[in-house]
C-alpha cells in the first residue's frame, strides 16, 4: 500500500448500528442508530454519562456485547473486516492483535494468579510464531515502552505487587503487544489518581506518536478529550447527539445537551466564583426511553415535535454534526431567508 | 480566643497493622501533625490523592476514628487532647457536626425506607415528640434537598446515584447541624448530575449558615466550592491557601504538580499548557520517607528534605507552606 494514502485509509466504518441487550425487564436498547467513521492514526473521544452507550459502541467492535446483548441491525467494518458476521474463532484472530482494548479498572482485569510476564507472553505467543525466549524478549521490550523500569523483575512479579498506576502500565504493555491498529481505552484513568492519569494520558500520546495507532478513548472527562482528542462524540441515551471536531465541540456546540456539559464543569481558571448551570433531571431509563427526542425532557428549549420524534441529523460541516430538533429549526429558517433573498433579487 | 467553629492541632492517627505476629510495632501513618481552623460559614477545601489522608482526616476530626494525638476544640470546647487525657463523649456533638458520605451506594442501609434513614438521627437525639411531627421534618428534609414526599416509603435501591446522594444529605441535615464533613460526596456521581449536587450544598450552606469541610480529590469542584484549599500528601499538609491563590499561585512543587495535571477543559489551552510529570507513586504510609514526605518524587530534593521535616509556615498572608525549597520552585 502506498505510504501517502495510509492516513486517509477509513479504519472503522459503523453504519446505522442498532444494538439491544435482551434482559428479563425487557429490551433495552442500548445503541438507537449510531454511524462513524475513523480513519486510521485518527484519535476520537467518545464522551457521555454512563448508561450513554459509549463503551457498548466500542465494544461492539471487538465483539463484545455477548448474550444477552445483540446486534439488530447496521454494519460495522473494521480494517476489511465484517464484524457483523465474525464468529467467535475469528473474533480471536483479531482481539489483541488488529484491535486491543484497556479497561477502566487495572485491579481486576489483570489476572491475580498469572505473573506480568505470563500475561504479556500469551499475547505474543497467541498471535505471533515468536518462541518462548523471543516472547520474553519481546515482552521486555513492551515493559521499556511502556516506562516500567527494572522489567525482567517485573516479569514475574504478580499484579497486587504493583501498584494502579502500574498495572495500567502492563495493560497498556499487553494492548500494544502486536502493535494494533486500534486502542480501545475505555475510560483508562477514571480509577487513577491526577498526577498518575497525567503520566498514563502523556504515555498513550507518546506511543501513538511512535507506533500510529489510531485511538478510541471513552471517558466522562471534557479535560481529557480536549487534550488529547481530534473528533468527539459526544453520546446520550445511545445515540451519538453531537459529533465534531474538539474544536467544533468546544467552541461551537450545537447540541443542548453538550451545551450543558461544557458549562456543567467548573473551571479551574475562573476568578469569581460563578454558579455552575445544570442540567436538570436525571438520565433517562433506557428500559422506557422516551418517545421523540431522548434529550427531551431535560431540555430547557423542548418543543412540541422534540416529545414526538427524533429529530434527523443537521449538518453543520462535513464533519460536525447534531440530531436536534432545535438546529433543523435554525437551518430551515436559515434557507427560508437565503431563498427570500434571492427571491427579492 | 480564636474565631474558629472548629480547630485541630497537630492531629494524629495511626493505625496499627493487624497480624504482624508477636512484637510487630508497625503503624500505618495515616495522618499526621493536621493543624488548621476552620471559620463559621466557611467552606474549607481538602485535597490530595488516594492515601493521603483526606478521608481519615475527615472522620478523625468527628472522632468517627479515636485520634492517637492532638486536639479537636470545637466552638470553643476541648473535644479531645491527648496530652491532657480528655475525651468528651460525643453523643451531644453529633447533632452539631455531621458527615456526608462518598459512597451513595454503600452509605444507606438496603433494608431500610429513605424516610427511616433520615428520620433515625431525629430518633436517636430524640428531636420530636410525636409521630407526625416527625413525618412532617422528615418530609421537610426530603424536600429540602429535592425530593419529595412519596419517596418517604421507597428503598434507597430505587434511587439513582444521585438522588441516593440526596438521601444522604438529607440524613446529614436531619439534626440541624452546624458543620458538615463533606467526604467526596459528588466523586460517584455523572457529570451532568455532579453540578446539580454542587449547587445544593451553596445553596444549603447559605439558608442554614453551615460550615463544610469539602474533601474531593478533584480539585476543579473543590476550588469552584472552597473559600480556602488545603492540599495534603502522605498524611500531611503541604499547602493551604485561599482557593484562587492556592490554584493560580501555588507554591508547593506538589501542588504545582497537581495544578498542572489538571486537564483542561478548554482544546486550544490544553494544547498550550505545560503538563508538570511526577515520576513514580506515592510511597506507602506505613514507611514513609524521612524528612519531606514528597520529596522521593520531588525535582528539587535534596539532602535537607531527607533530613528535616519542612516546617509548615505562613509565607504570604494566609499561604501556607511546608517546603524547605521555595526560593527554588519560584
Amino acid at each position: 500500500m502506498a505510504e501517502n494514502t495510509k492516513n486517509e485509509k477509513i479504519l472503522v466504518d459503523i453504519q446505522h448500528e442498532r444494538l439491544s441487550f435482551f434482559t428479563p425487564a425487557g429490551e433495552v436498547k442500548a445503541l438507537n442508530d449510531v454511524s462513524f467513521k475513523m480513519k486510521e492514526g485518527e484519535v476520537l473521544g467518545i464522551v457521555g454519562e454512563s448508561g450513554s452507550g459509549k463503551s457498548v459502541t466500542a465494544y461492539s467492535l471487538m465483539g463484545l456485547t455477548a448474550y444477552p446483548g445483540r446486534l439488530i441491525g447496521g454494519t460495522i467494518d473494521f480494517n476489511g473486516h465484517r464484524i457483523n458476521d465474525m464468529t467467535e474463532a475469528e473474533f480471536r484472530e483479531i482481539r489483541g492483535n488488529e484491535v486491543s482494548i484497556i479497561f477502566q479498572d487495572p485491579m481486576t482485569s489483570l489476572n491475580p494468579v498469572y505473573t506480568v510476564g505470563n500475561q504479556i507472553e500469551e499475547v505474543i505467543k497467541l498471535h505471533t510464531d515468536k518462541n518462548k525466549e523471543e516472547a520474553r524478549a519481546r515482552a521486555i521490550e513492551l515493559l521499556t515502552l511502556v516506562g516500567i523500569n527494572e522489567p525482567e523483575k517485573r516479569l514475574k512479579q504478580y499484579p497486587h505487587e504493583l501498584s494502579g498506576g502500574m498495572r495500567q502500565r502492563v495493560m497498556i504493555a499487553i494492548a500494544l503487544a502486536c502493535e494494533p491498529k486500534l486502542l480501545i481505552a475505555d475510560e483508562p484513568t477514571t480509577a487513577l489518581d491526577v498526577t498518575i492519569q497525567a503520566q498514563i494520558l502523556e504515555l498513550m500520546m507518546e506511543l501513538r506518536e511512535k507506533l500510529g495507532m489510531a485511538i478510541i478513548m471513552i471517558t466522562h472527562d471534557l479535560g481529557i478529550v480536549a487534550s488529547m482528542c481530534e473528533k468527539i462524540a459526544v453520546m446520550y441515551a445511545g445515540r451519538i447527539v453531537e459529533y465534531g471536531t474538539t474544536d467544533d465541540i468546544f467552541y461551537n456546540p450545537k447540541h443542548e445537551y453538550t451545551k450543558g456539559l461544557i458549562k456543567s464543569i467548573p473551571r479551574l481558571d475562573a476568578k469569581d466564583h460563578e454558579r455552575l448551570v445544570p442540567i436538570e433531571g436525571t438520565p433517562v431509563d433506557m428500559l422506557n426511553p422516551p418517545a421523540g427526542c431522548p434529550f427531551a425532557p431535560r431540555c430547557d428549549s423542548c418543543m412540541k415535535i422534540c416529545l414526538r420524534e427524533m429529530p434527523p441529523v443537521t449538518y453543520f460541516n462535513d464533519v460536525h454534526y447534531t440530531q436536534c430538533w432545535l438546529n433543523q429549526k435554525a437551518e430551515a429558517e436559515a434557507a427560508a431567508k437565503a431563498g427570500k433573498e434571492e427571491a427579492d433579487e | 480566643m480564636s474565631n474558629y467553629l472548629l480547630e485541630v492541632e497537630h492531629l494524629q492517627k495511626h493505625f496499627p497493622i493487624k497480624g504482624g505476629g508477636f512484637g510487630n510495632k508497625k503503624v500505618v501513618q495515616a495522618l499526621d501533625d493536621l493543624t488548621f481552623g476552620i471559620k463559621k460559614g466557611e467552606t474549607l477545601g481538602m485535597v490530595g490523592e488516594s492515601g493521603c489522608g483526606k478521608t481519615t482526616a475527615g472522620r478523625t476530626i468527628l472522632r468517627l476514628h479515636e485520634p492517637t494525638g492532638g486536639k479537636i476544640i470545637y466552638d470553643g470546647e476541648t473535644l479531645f487532647d491527648k496530652d491532657n487525657k480528655i475525651a468528651v463523649n460525643m453523643l451531644p456533638y453529633r447533632k452539631k457536626m455531621q458527615i456526608v458520605f462518598q459512597d451513595p451506594y454503600a452509605s444507606l442501609d438496603p433494608r431500610m425506607t429513605v424516610g427511616d434513614i433520615v428520620g433515625e438521627p431525629i430518633d436517636i437525639h430524640h428531636l420530636c415528640s410525636s409521630k407526625q411531627e416527625r413525618y412532617d421534618r422528615i418530609i421537610g428534609l426530603l424536600e429540602r434537598v429535592g425530593l419529595n414526599s412519596e419517596h418517604a416509603n421507597r428503598y434507597p435501591h430505587e434511587f439513582s446515584g444521585g438522588q441516593r446522594q440526596r438521601v444522604g444529605i438529607a440524613r446529614a441535615l436531619a439534626v440541624n447541624p452546624e458543620f458538615i464533613v463533606c467526604d467526596e460526596p459528588i466523586s460517584a456521581l455523572d457529570v451532568s448530575i455532579q453540578a446539580q449536587v454542587i449547587n445544593m450544598f451553596e445553596d444549603l450552606q447559605e439558608q442554614m449558615g453551615l460550615t463544610y469541610l469539602f474533601i474531593a480529590h478533584d480539585l476543579s469542584v473543590v476550588k469552584h466550592i472552597s473559600d480556602r484549599i488545603v492540599v495534603m500528601y502522605l498524611g500531611r499538609m503541604v499547602e493551604l491557601a485561599d482557593s484562587y491563590e492556592l490554584t493560580m499561585h501555588s507554591m508547593h512543587p506538589y501542588t504545582r504538580s497537581l495544578v498542572s495535571a489538571i486537564p483542561i477543559a478548554d482544546p486550544v489551552q490544553a494544547r498550550k499548557s505545560k503538563r508538570i510529570i511526577l515520576e513514580g507513586d506515592v510511597p506507602s504510609p506505613i514507611d514513609p520517607p524521612s524528612g519531606c514526605r514528597f520529596r522521593t518524587r520531588c525535582p528539587y530534593a535534596d539532602e535537607r528534605c531527607a533530613a528535616e521535616v519542612p516546617e509548615f509556615k505562613e509565607v504570604t498572608s494566609g499561604h501556607y507552606v511546608a517546603c524547605h525549597h521555595l526560593d527554588k520552585v519560584k
